[in-house]
């Protein structure tokens, strides 16, 4: 049944890509959750994790590789911190098209000093990536490697620790709680400092590790990478609702889908411009629901 | 009546002192050029630049469009103009498989502009129609998206574009004199547009998100116009750009551009013409000085974390940017010494 | 126990208090009346620290809590339930009754006054698992009172608890107001609802334009005629 073959590997090709998504779009929608922001940085801290990785293989010290990721993904989750601290907090409040600056203004800064002191050309990431992760598993006559797997498994992992983190943790309630209505979270007695700075580190640690597995899977990495999985993350939580964690995995998933759907339908001469497809789809998206498939119809007060 | 007159005379006076000012900063650069060929480039820079902020300022400062998207409309009008006036020759290296009525011709250098600006205008005029009852974050959002389009086509068009690799060959037209009369060109035309009956009722709805969604349909079409020649401008200035530069590629028109323009617009100020061409000639030159430092001593990348690191310094700090909303009185200014044009108005809005 | 002295705040350029100054004794029901931008809503984020004076002082048991953020004031025990009821709408009953709770360590005290809310409010018992936003404007009022009241505050402070509801709600969330303060709450209210304030209130303070133009106990405003022509419908 080549059909069914066929549908069922390109459905398991839309899963991986569509994990790979969620992953960097969960931690984008959680802190735009408390602070109204979209953090043009994310992509950036995604950067940071891999080159502390990076060299923290090159000074030789045999650490294992678990303390290699952990301190790569502290070290991400600090510079995010340091970002919500010095750049976010004194404009908070102030309009979205200033945030949105302020934060575009910060990914550039830190790319940058990525150029500046470790050189803009792509360094391989393979000596990282453990072996394992790179074998490609054959089902019968599906294709799927390690990584994707591993991948899938880890986006469905966080999805379900961070709803139920939201759902049963003091910390969590009041997180949702100050993304709905700051000033009623604010008179309840929330400290919002500390759960914005929480959801800050959060993210910053999701994107940590959304970063190195973007890195094992694509193979290298370079201080721009961030910028690619960024937009793309940004697509699937318009898509699906920037308001929810649910929202922008199931946008995240949609654009999986609709690439690989993409890829296999468009003539071979467009198939490169799939990329355009995806943004003319977000375009259309912002006109026809701007709030996302899962975003409520916002109601202003008159 | 007469207050009405008083007040379009005051208008008058003020769109001269602009010009005027503007007339003795490109003088001056000229001047330095005229002895220096670099500080020639730096000026004409300036001078694309101040075209280029002043017509982003018309979309983003005054109608509220806020447009990341402007830098694609830049890249259509730099390509259209450069494909055009590419002379046959090149062409036939260059561009081998251009169509045949493309690929035997050849334009001048001010049709060329004109034919690009227009384009550019015809496809605000498409995305704009349905951007304009979307608001604030919505349409940066759109914008950008938009910006990212462009990029892919140019990068994948081969057959007009040369894909990825770097459009060269194009004939150095752009001179100083062309930069400065397109300058007073774009000053007046924003200025009409701002100014006029319709400019002030955009004026109004331009911060309420609300009021935008009621916005009737005059107000709209003259939301889209504004918009639409913003588009036609930054093409024209995209393509004098084409023509000064001679070669380019799809990443000099994405969001490195983007981005700095962007930051001489906030610190230029949203909403002043004045400002951004303050704005444009200042952050240019330090660019320049920045760019040449870094070159130097071989950190690149310096100067862009210079620049953002100002732009989150200024947002902070002077969120209307060093200028503000209002037009700069100039003379005002030069009688009191020096000051921060944000209590110095020539005219109330 | 509560001293708002001589405060002055600003929106902008807009001067919104001119130099209030009123204060809330231990165990009093003291209400502030106004029209519609009077400034009384001004008063009370001012209290909770959500706005910042440019000039004044507040003083609370002792203390100067003029600058201070808010939740450490929600933490010196005044607690709010905001006008417009501003309920959590996308969280269930019962989560917004944790939130209500979330400075309190003691989970037993907070067991017993979640049981007490209850008697107060039994409808909110049966909607626990229900979003917010489905609950009736009257439910969403008894359901902000239950989260202000959750934080066990000495000072409750109530703006407007009246607004859009229908007069047996009204009256019957009065009812619940004066069980609170007769509990030991000192209550400060702020209403439209002249009428119903003075009713249930020792003192009052008329507020216009931000400035304080009448004081003193309910029975004085209440016979007082100016208050009456425009505030209680020139009904005596």
């Amino acid at each position: 049944m080549g059909a069914l073959n066929y549908i069922v590997q390109q459905t398991m090709n839309a899963l991986s890509l569509g994990s790979t998504y969620a992953l960097v779009a969960i931690g984008l929608v959680m802190v735009f959750g408390v602070l109204r922001l979209v953090n043009f940085a994310h992509g950036d801290l995604m950067m940071v994790a891999c080159y502390t990785a990076f060299f923290l293989v090159a000074t030789g010290l045999h650490l294992g590789l678990f303390s290699i990721l952990i301190i790569a993904i502290l070290v991400a989750t600090l510079v995010g911190i340091l970002m919500e601290r010095v750049a976010y907090r004194p404009v908070r409040g102030a309009s979205n098209i200033i945030t949105l600056l302020t934060s575009l203004a910060v990914s550039i800064f830190i790319e940058n000093i990525f150029v500046m002191f470790a050189s803009p050309v792509p360094r391989s990431f393979r000596s990282i990536t453990p072996l394992f992760l790179n074998i490609v598993n054959h089902w019968g006559t599906l294709v799927v490697s390690n990584i994707n797997l591993v991948i899938f498994g880890v986006a469905i992992l966080l999805l379900i620790f961070l709803l139920l983190f939201v759902t049963r943790t003091k910390l969590g309630i009041s997180m949702r709680a100050t993304s709905e209505d700051l000033m009623a979270a604010q008179l309840a007695g929330i400290n919002i400092d500390r759960v914005i700075v929480t959801a800050f580190a959060i993210g910053s640690a999701i994107a940590g590790v959304a970063g190195i597995l973007w890195a094992a899977r694509i193979g290298r990495i370079d201080p721009l990478m961030g910028f690619t999985p960024l937009l793309k993350a940004f697509v699937a939580a318009v898509i699906g609702g920037f308001g929810s964690l649910a929202g922008a995995v199931l946008g995240a998933y949609l654009l999986g889908f609709a690439e690989i759907f993409l890829i296999g339908f468009l003539p071979p001469s467009l198939s490169s411009y799939r990329d355009a497809f995806v943004f003319l789809l977000l375009i259309i998206v912002l006109l026809v629901r701007p709030n996302g498939i899962l975003g409520s119809i916002e109601r202003e007060k008159v | 009546m007469s207050n009405i007159n008083q007040k379009s005379l005051k208008n008058f006076i003020s769109l001269l002192e602009l010009l005027g000012i503007s007339s003795i900063l490109m003088l001056a650069l000229a001047v330095l050029g005229l002895k220096n060929p670099y500080l020639m480039r730096v000026a004409i820079l300036v001078g694309i630049n101040i075209i280029l902020v002043v017509a982003l300022n018309l979309s983003n400062g005054f109608t509220g469009i806020f447009s990341l998207g402007h830098v694609g409309f830049m890249a259509i009008g730099a390509y259209t103009s450069s494909i055009l006036t590419l002379t046959v020759a090149t062409k036939s290296t260059n561009l081998p498989s251009l169509p045949i009525w493309l690929a035997h011709t050849q334009f001048g250098f001010l049709p060329a502009l004109l034919i690009a600006g227009s384009l550019a205008a015809l496809i605000a005029l498409l995305i704009g129609f349905p951007l304009m009852r979307l608001s604030g974050n919505y349409v940066a959002v759109a914008t950008l998206g938009f910006l990212v389009i462009i990029h892919i086509v140019l990068i994948n068009w081969e057959q007009f574009t040369r894909g990825a690799r770097t459009f060269s060959g194009v004939i150095q037209y752009t001179t100083l004199w062309w930069v400065y009369i397109w300058i007073l060109i774009t000053i007046y035309v924003v200025w009409r547009i701002v100014h006029s009956h319709y400019g002030r009722a955009l004026l109004a709805v331009r911060d309420d998100p609300i009021a935008a969604q009621t916005m009737g349909v005059s107000i709209l079409r003259s939301r889209l116009l504004a918009f639409v020649v913003s588009a036609f401008l930054s093409a024209v200035g995209g393509g004098l750009m084409a023509h000064f530069l001679t070669s380019f590629s799809p990443a000099t028109f994405y969001f490195t551009a983007t981005f700095n323009y962007i930051i001489i617009l906030i610190i230029g100020g949203l909403g002043s013409i004045s400002g951004s061409v303050l704005g444009a000639t200042l952050v240019t030159l330090l660019t320049e000085l920045l760019r040449n430092f870094e070159q130097s001593i071989r950190l690149y990348g310096l100067s862009q974390i210079i620049l953002a690191a100002a732009l989150v310094l200024i947002i902070i700090f002077y969120p209307k940017g060093l200028i503000g909303y209002r037009e700069i009185n100039w003379l005002q200014l030069l009688k009191l010494g020096s000051t921060k044009g944000t209590n110095n108005n020539s005219e109330r809005r | 126990m509560l001293e708002f002295e001589n405060v002055h705040v600003y929106y902008g350029n807009i001067h919104a208090l001119k130099g209030i100054s009123f204060h809330v004794k231990e165990g009093e029901l003291v209400t502030l009346i106004g029209s519609n931008g009077a400034g009384k809503t001004t008063c009370l984020h001012t209290i909770s620290g959500l706005l910042h004076p440019k000039r004044g002082k507040i003083t609370y048991q002792g203390e100067d809590i003029t600058y201070l953020s808010p939740y450490k004031i929600v933490k010196r025990g005044i607690s709010q339930a905001p006008e417009g009821r501003h309920i959590f709408a996308g969280l269930t009953v019962k989560e917004n009754l944790i939130i209500g709770s979330i400075q309190r360590q003691d989970s037993s005290g907070v067991a017993t006054d979640l049981k007490y809310m209850y008697s107060l409010f039994p409808v909110l018992e049966q909607r626990l698992s229900q979003k917010a936003g489905t609950l009736s404007g009257g439910e969403q009022q008894m359901l902000a009172i239950s989260r202000a009241l959750l934080s066990k505050p000495k000072l409750l402070l109530l703006d407007e608890p009246s607004l859009g509801l229908a007069p047996l709600v009204v009256q019957e969330i009065f009812a619940v107001i004066q069980k609170v303060r007769n509990e030991g709450c000192t209550v400060l209210l702020v209403e439209q609802n002249a009428h119903k304030a003075l009713e249930i209130a020792d003192r009052g303070y008329v507020i216009e334009t931000g400035s304080i133009i009448l004081e003193g106990s309910a029975q004085e405003l209440r016979a007082n005629k100016k208050v009456e022509e425009a505030y209680l419908g020139g009904v005596s």
